[in-house]
């Protein structure tokens, strides 16, 4: 049985960045009601640069691990940098294949963070 | 008896495994039968039913017809009481748009349960929005069963005027005691609604031994194609009830300026109905019928007790609803992992189950659980099957923890 990458499964038992970002610019929230994900991303900007990101909220592995890795790798990169981003991005950073059955689960981080930066 | 080989989808595999199929609930495989009976139909005899002075047209709707009686008889009906829908969904939206917004005023009560599937909760929802009716709830008991003292102080209200509940909850499984509650809905002169989708393929129905003036039911889940359904109702009932989808099929004539109605069963069965999956469905009824309720019954009652035993001996894995009265149905929940990460994973390895709250969000907020892992099983699956899917359950956890 294929088991996920082990930097998924330790972005998801030890997610990064996790908790309230008290003096963000912005939040938004993404849920993916069929499956129970809910992600609320907090975005800190410096001028049109991504100064922090931290997150919130519970779900599968890969909806989590992404969402944990995305505050990491995201840091220092311009807003339309990111708001370009695609499930290609995603499958790049995650270095692993992502079925379509996953796809949704795969973008609720970065549409959390894009739909963030569009609150700014 | 080995009703595997009747199932040819059971040789499949995924990633070089034989698939194991836990995913009945869903829909059920079907047998090469009734893949014949829709094919030959196609082959040999299709044409539109009920219109043209054609032979073929005939033929075809000769075998509607015919489908119909075998459909009514499998569930202790008469054939003008079966209407053919698109599913169990569109019956139950048949019955609430017909039926209940010609029957229904703001303040009238509909009771259903917490476990409802959203099949039989929407269509009331709307007639809410729309007519200001109440839904009155039926609490599940954390063995999964209905609270039937709660039931029964809700049916003693004034101005309930029906009665809609599952036989069994597609999450939980657990069999309702139908035939208690709807007999006392009928002495209080409360109409009762049988979604039957999960039981028909499982256990024997009888309209009449069950008090039901309404019953619903999809063929897909009963071994039948998909896209094809059943309405029953009371003749009387039927009788009075407005049309529901106007159109070709259900009329008597129709004026530039007026229609009439046709006669039930054709009053509710607007545009060409799905005259092969129809067939398809009585041919399934048929297989039924050849393999025995005695037969399916043993069987997935040896598969419940296994399944159960299994689950039992896994103190990592919660079962939701732990009533011994049960369908071959069970849905989990592992602390600390995603039903969806399970069956993507399990997936991969050729097991087919489902994730996610199944249609049944108000049950799973009651629960305090946002998703599980339902595995549901019918009597082509094995104790084997379960060996290998426990194990493999097994590996998950462990890689996870």
């Amino acid at each position: 049985m294929d088991l996920y990458a082990y930097q998924i499964l330790d972005h998801y038992k030890r997610p990064r960045n996790y908790g309230v970002l008290t003096d963000a610019d912005a939040s938004s929230e993404q849920a993916n009601l069929s499956c129970g994900d809910n992600i609320v991303m907090y975005l800190k900007l410096d001028d049109d640069k991504i100064a922090k990101l931290q997150f919130t909220g519970d779900g599968c592995a890969i909806s989590k691990a992404t969402a944990s890795m995305l505050t990491e790798k995201l840091v220092g990169k311009k807003t339309t940098e990111v708001l370009a981003m695609d499930l290609e991005s995603i499958r790049e950073l995650l270095h692993i294949e992502i079925s379509d059955r996953r796809s949704g689960c795969a973008m609720i981080g970065l549409s959390a963070v894009q739909k963030a930066i569009k609150n700014t | 008896m080995n009703p595997r080989s009747d199932f040819p989808i059971l040789n499949k595999t995924i990633n070089g495994e034989t698939i194991v199929y836990f995913d009945n609930a869903a829909t059920t495989q079907k047998p090469q039968i009734v893949i014949d009976a829709v094919s030959n139909f196609y082959t040999n005899s299709n044409a539109n039913v009920h219109r043209g002075i054609n032979p073929l047209a005939e033929e075809a709707t000769k075998l509607y017809e015919d489908a119909r009686a075998t459909v009514a008889q499998f569930i202790g009906a008469a054939s003008k009481e079966i209407i053919f829908t698109r599913g169990t969904t569109e019956s139950i939206n048949l019955v609430a748009r017909a039926w209940g917004e010609a029957s229904l005023q703001a303040g009238d009560i509909v009771v259903l349960s917490q476990a409802e599937h959203h099949a039989n909760y929407v269509p009331w929802l709307q007639l809410k929005e729309k007519l200001g009716i109440k839904l009155a709830v039926i609490p599940v008991l954390a063995s999964g069963e209905l609270d039937l003292q709660a039931a029964k102080k809700l049916l003693a209200e004034p101005r309930v005027k029906l009665l809609t509940l599952s036989q069994a909850s597609n999450v939980l499984g657990i069999i309702n005691p139908i035939k208690e509650l709807f007999a006392e809905a009928r002495d209080l002169g409360i109409v009762t609604l049988l979604d039957a989708a999960q039981t028909v393929g499982h256990l024997p129905i009888d309209v009449l031994d069950l008090h039901c003036d309404f019953l619903v039911a999809s063929a897909h889940k009963l071994y039948g194609p998909t896209g094809v359904g059943i309405l029953f109702g009371r003749a009387e009932l039927l009788a009075k009830m407005p049309p529901f989808l106007g159109g070709g099929g259900m009329i008597a004539s129709v004026a530039t300026d007026s229609f009439v109605a046709g006669p039930v069963p054709e009053k509710f069965e607007a545009g060409t109905p799905p005259i092969a999956e129809a067939i398809g469905m009585a041919a399934a009824c048929d297989y039924i019928k050849q393999v025995s309720w005695t037969e399916i019954i043993k069987q997935e009652e040896t598969l419940t007790e296994y399944a159960t035993q299994k689950l039992v001996e896994r103190p990592y894995i919660k079962l939701l609803g732990t009533a011994l009265k049960r369908l071959p149905v069970f849905s989990l929940v592992i602390n600390d992992l995603h039903a969806h990460d399970l069956a993507d994973l399990l997936g991969q390895a050729g097991f087919i189950t489902r994730a996610g709250h199944h249609c049944a969000q108000p049950l799973h907020d009651s629960l305090g659980v946002v998703a599980s892992l339902r595995l549901s099983l019918s009597f082509y699956n094995t104790t084997e099957e379960l060996d290998r899917f426990f194990s493999a359950l097994d590996q998950v956890y462990q890689s996870f923890n």
